[in-house]
């Protein structure tokens, strides 16, 4: 049996199996979901509408394709799309209401269009909006950026995009967007393609300085930007990490000028949903049945101007507790908004690493497995087992706990030991961290958890 | 009280917790069960343990060859076979007379091999450590896939109770050697008892040396005995001659299997005060020129000891790693507390038990001739922890001598030799700092790869005086498969 022959009756097999297993799903979901809480409803979800954008009618939630289940490969050699799984995530996503699907050439290993292409496509083209980006980033070149651009078209099997954007427009400066866009004509093409009506509606995604910022809606009148995509969250909406410009100043730019906007990492990658535990008592006390995340969500959907919060929902659950959260929206209060914001201040004091598992700084060269080892200690700082001192009340457990889960979530060969420094990562991270110097500072503090000297003079 | 079950109770504790000693690899089990493997008779002469020596030896003379059927583990799995082998036929066994020449040929096989230092061969002959082999290469995978298994759920209930633990396949040679030596006992032991032991063991050939003159023996009542031929049938030594109503009593083992099964309680465990019978004078000189014999090797045996980038970056994903391969070192490394290559050589058993307790993946068996089964350090697992002392805590023979955390680290076991043409710097042209980084005694520097050009790449520097050959250096370099920086062995340990 040749390989071909071999994945064919993996698929055909699976594809049974998850046949068999959808005949009973509804009911079984249905109970397991519905519960204390009651069904998840199918017809309450809050959509948005902005004359900039015509007749669209974008639900609030949006799925961000950037974070699709994953399987090991029938080769042994690393993993493939689970895509039975994205069906059917997809599939539920459409029937409760979401319709904005956002992806982009590079997301999952390059393998998030076509995944995300695979399971639209069995549904009418009008029942959703796809957004997809123009990830030129190592190679900006005319050539390689229309191949990018039409190759998106054949991924996703469309003729037309709903949503484009200009990818993560900051990250060096407005040098870069003329290197990316303008230097090479994309821009004028894009133009032209929007008129055409293959780009219904075209804007860029940020992750950058204030500078660049007010220099891109400089180009407003230029180019007229249907939407534009930030990063919010009630940890960010003063002033954000890294970047060190608040999502309050770019959210407000952008409703002066009455520009749609999209959020992303409005859990900051989870971040805000493993919180410590007295801040998880904290949001619980003020509302015992509302998840921990649905509070992010509502922060980041009650603004006037959004038309739709992201977020990248691997797992049913944080899709079905997403859907409940915005069927309908109940926008946050002034109260309410102040109670995040000091729980903001809260969070600070826990020195976690604002990684938000985008996977951006990967494939790393040498191998390491950089946003698994930045989770592992984040979740140890949460979760207390990131001693000071030898002296430390709970250091055999804490230690304990830090170096066998390290071993468990990283494969030894993949921990901060093996990073070299060669600063590869550094441009890719969107938030900015510099990451050579926190593995490097993880890897210290594992070696001084090994060798028992931590807190310990030299 | 039934001896025989004394007998069986006391060998199982010993059998179970030297086992265990093989298989933990924590290193929690060895604080208390070590002093089992240094009780054992081999290790303790490699060791020249002159009190648990002199200890033996008196057990012996005292109630007999004991040690075989309680202490020894070797001798207790045969116990364990031939225990099946009677399950499916009994009274399997009939005495047959000793093979001297065999017993004294392989003894003496065993201490010229000793002298002229291929400690490695002479261990494939001796128990303790065959057994040592048997548990570490064929139990301890099975011990270790049960332990995956918990630490699987372990992880799955969020406990730490358990950890994943790497299995490899330490050498080849010597897993086929332990299950060689397995499937062999097992066939002799299941068809013949204790055959091993009484034409093969060095150990069983000296201590039966001894035992012919032990205090407490099994003897026959020759008023009571009928001939039945039972008990001969049911020594799995081979060693009771029911037609001359004599006992050979360096092939028994002080089982005392005989005394039960013996209907008429003809056979007695007690003391034989005196030579009674006539051909006692007769044997008088052999006995003396035996005994000479004896003398001679173990003090041959005493000497041996104390000589010797694509078009589209996409997101996610792991880059492949090249597993390591292992450099060619001039000098092998053995670990701190060795001493030298040479102390370490002749007081080494090969029982593996570092082996088995080396939590970093660096000890393995040497599969070089002259030093065959002895353990010896490589780095593409791991390296020799600054932390751990765990080798040096469980060898029962002094070939790893008790080394403290605060000695270890001012030991040079070894010397890192930078390789040029693996150096990433001057192959990728990226920046590297992982050895010096690493460096627990900051013995590396990085200088400009170009003379006078602060601002080349810079390369690794080793200062040999400072290093102490630990391989952190040589293991956590990202050049693959062979590592730009490697540790060349020192004969001779020296503290810097």
């Amino acid at each position: 049996m040749d390989r071909r022959e071999f994945l064919k009756i993996v698929g055909i097999s699976s594809a049974t199996t998850t046949a068999v297993l959808c005949g009973c799903k509804p009911k079984t979901g249905e109970t397991a979901a519905s519960g204390e809480l009651g069904p998840i409803p199918t017809d309450k979800m809050t959509y948005r509408s902005f004359p900039k954008l015509g007749k669209d009618k974008v639900s609030i939630l949006g799925y961000g394709c950037m974070r699709w289940p994953t399987i090991p490969a029938p080769d042994g050699k690393g993993e493939m799309i689970d895509q039975d799984a994205v069906n059917e995530l997809v599939d539920y996503a459409i029937e409760h209401g979401v319709n904005y699907f956002d992806t982009s050439p590079v997301y999952v290993q390059g393998w998030s269009e076509k995944a995300t292409g695979d399971a639209l496509k069995r549904h009418p083209r009008e029942s959703y909006y796809v957004a997809t980006k123009l990830s030129n980033f190592s190679n900006s070149s005319r050539e390689n950026s229309l191949a990018m651009y039409h190759r998106s078209f054949e991924e996703l099997q469309v003729d037309y995009i709903d949503y484009y954007l200009l990818h993560s427009i900051g990250g060096g400066g407005m040098d870069n967007f003329r290197r990316r866009y303008v230097d090479n004509g994309m821009m004028d093409f894009l133009m032209e393609e929007r008129k055409a009506g293959r780009i219904r509606h075209l804007g860029w995604s940020f992750h950058g300085s204030k500078e660049v910022f007010d220099a891109m809606l400089e180009l407003h009148d230029q180019y007229h930007w249907d939407f534009v995509q930030i990063q919010m969250n009630y940890v960010d909406w003063h002033i954000a990490k890294g970047s060190g410009i608040g999502a309050e100043y770019l959210y407000n730019e952008l409703a002066k000028r009455q520009i749609p906007v999209v959020i992303m990492e409005p859990l900051l990658g989870g971040r805000l949903s493993k919180v410590p535990d007295h801040i998880v008592g904290r949001l619980k006390q003020k509302s015992p049945e509302s998840s921990v995340a649905s509070w992010a969500f509502r922060f980041a959907g009650t603004p006037e101007y959004i038309l739709s919060v992201l977020s990248g929902m691997t797992y049913m659950e944080h899709l079905q507790d997403n859907i409940r959260t915005y069927s309908p929206l109940v926008p946050l209060t002034e109260e309410e908004n102040q109670f995040l914001f000091d729980t903001a201040k809260l969070m600070e004091q826990y020195p976690t690493i604002p990684c938000n598992d985008c996977k951006y700084c990967m494939p790393c060269p040498y191998g390491i497995d950089i946003p698994a080892i930045l989770l592992h200690y984040n979740k140890c700082v949460n979760e207390g087992n990131v001693p000071e001192d030898v002296q430390d009340e709970n250091y055999r457990e804490a230690r304990r706990a830090f170096l066998v889960g390290y071993d468990r979530s990283v494969p030894k060969l993949r921990q901060a030991s093996h990073c070299i420094g060669c600063r590869k990562c550094v441009s890719h991270c969107p938030q900015r961290i510099n990451i050579p110097r926190q593995l490097h500072r993880i890897d210290k503090f594992v070696e001084m958890l090994k060798q028992d000297t931590l807190g310990v003079e030299e | 009280m039934n001896l025989r079950k004394i007998r069986i109770a006391l060998a199982t504790i010993f059998f179970v917790a030297i086992t265990l000693l093989f298989l933990d690899f924590t290193g929690t089990i060895h604080v208390w069960l070590g002093w089992m493997a240094k009780v054992q008779f081999l290790p303790a002469v490699l060791a020249l343990n002159v009190g648990v020596i002199l200890l033996l030896i008196l057990l012996t003379l005292l109630l007999g060859r004991v040690y075989c059927s309680v202490i020894c583990p070797l001798g207790v799995m045969q116990d364990v076979f031939a225990w099946f082998g009677k399950k499916q036929k009994k009274n399997r066994y009939t005495y047959s007379k000793a093979k001297n020449w065999l017993r004294y040929g392989a003894l003496g096989v065993f201490v010229a091999m000793m002298v002229a230092g291929f400690g490695g061969f002479a261990a494939l002959l001796a128990p303790y450590s065959a057994y040592g082999r048997i548990v570490s290469n064929l139990f301890a995978p099975v011990w270790q896939w049960a332990n995956n298994g918990l630490a699987y759920l372990a992880e799955r209930a969020d406990s730490y109770a358990f950890y994943e633990t790497e299995i490899w396949i330490k050498s080849v040679p010597v897993l086929i050697v332990a299950v060689v030596t397995f499937v062999l006992l097992a066939v002799l032991a299941w068809r013949g008892g204790r055959t091993y032991c009484n034409t093969i063991c060095p150990v069983g050939t000296v201590l039966g040396f001894i035992s012919r003159f032990s205090l407490f023996k099994p003897v026959i009542d020759t008023d009571k005995c009928v001939n039945c031929n039972l008990c001969s049938k049911n020594c799995k030594s081979s060693c009771i001659n029911v037609k001359d109503h004599k006992i050979d009593y360096s092939r028994c083992v002080a089982c005392m299997d005989c005394i039960g099964k013996c209907h008429k309680g003809a056979i007695k465990y007690a003391r034989v005060s005196k030579c009674q019978s006539a051909k006692c004078g007769s044997n008088k000189e052999k006995v003396d020129n035996s005994r000479r014999a004896f003398i001679a090797t173990t003090a041959a045996v005493a000497t041996a000891a104390t000589i010797k980038a694509q078009e589209m970056k996409v997101d996610g994903g792991l880059a492949v790693i090249e597993d390591k391969a292992i450099p060619k070192r001039q000098t092998p490394i053995v670990p701190p507390g060795a001493l030298s290559a040479r102390n370490f050589a002749q007081h080494c058993t090969a029982c593996q038990l570092c082996v088995s307790a080396c939590p970093n993946g660096v000890l393995r068996p040497s599969t070089e001739l002259d030093k065959f089964m002895q353990p010896e350090m490589s780095y593409e697992r791991g390296y020799c922890r600054p932390e751990c002392t765990k080798c040096s805590e469980v060898c029962p023979t002094g070939a790893i001598k008790l080394i403290t955390r605060e000695d270890k680290s001012s030991t040079q076991i070894g010397h890192a030799v930078w390789v040029r043409k693996n150096c990433l710097p001057l192959t990728d042209g990226v920046m590297c700092s992982n050895c010096e980084r690493h460096c627990p005694v900051g013995a590396i520097q990085r200088v400009p790869s170009v003379e006078g050009d602060d601002h080349s790449l810079r390369i690794p520097v080793v200062n040999v005086e400072r290093c102490i050959g630990c391989g952190a250096c040589e293991n956590l370099c990202p050049a693959r498969p062979f590592s730009a920086i490697y540790v060349e062995g020192h004969e001779r340990h020296k503290t810097v």
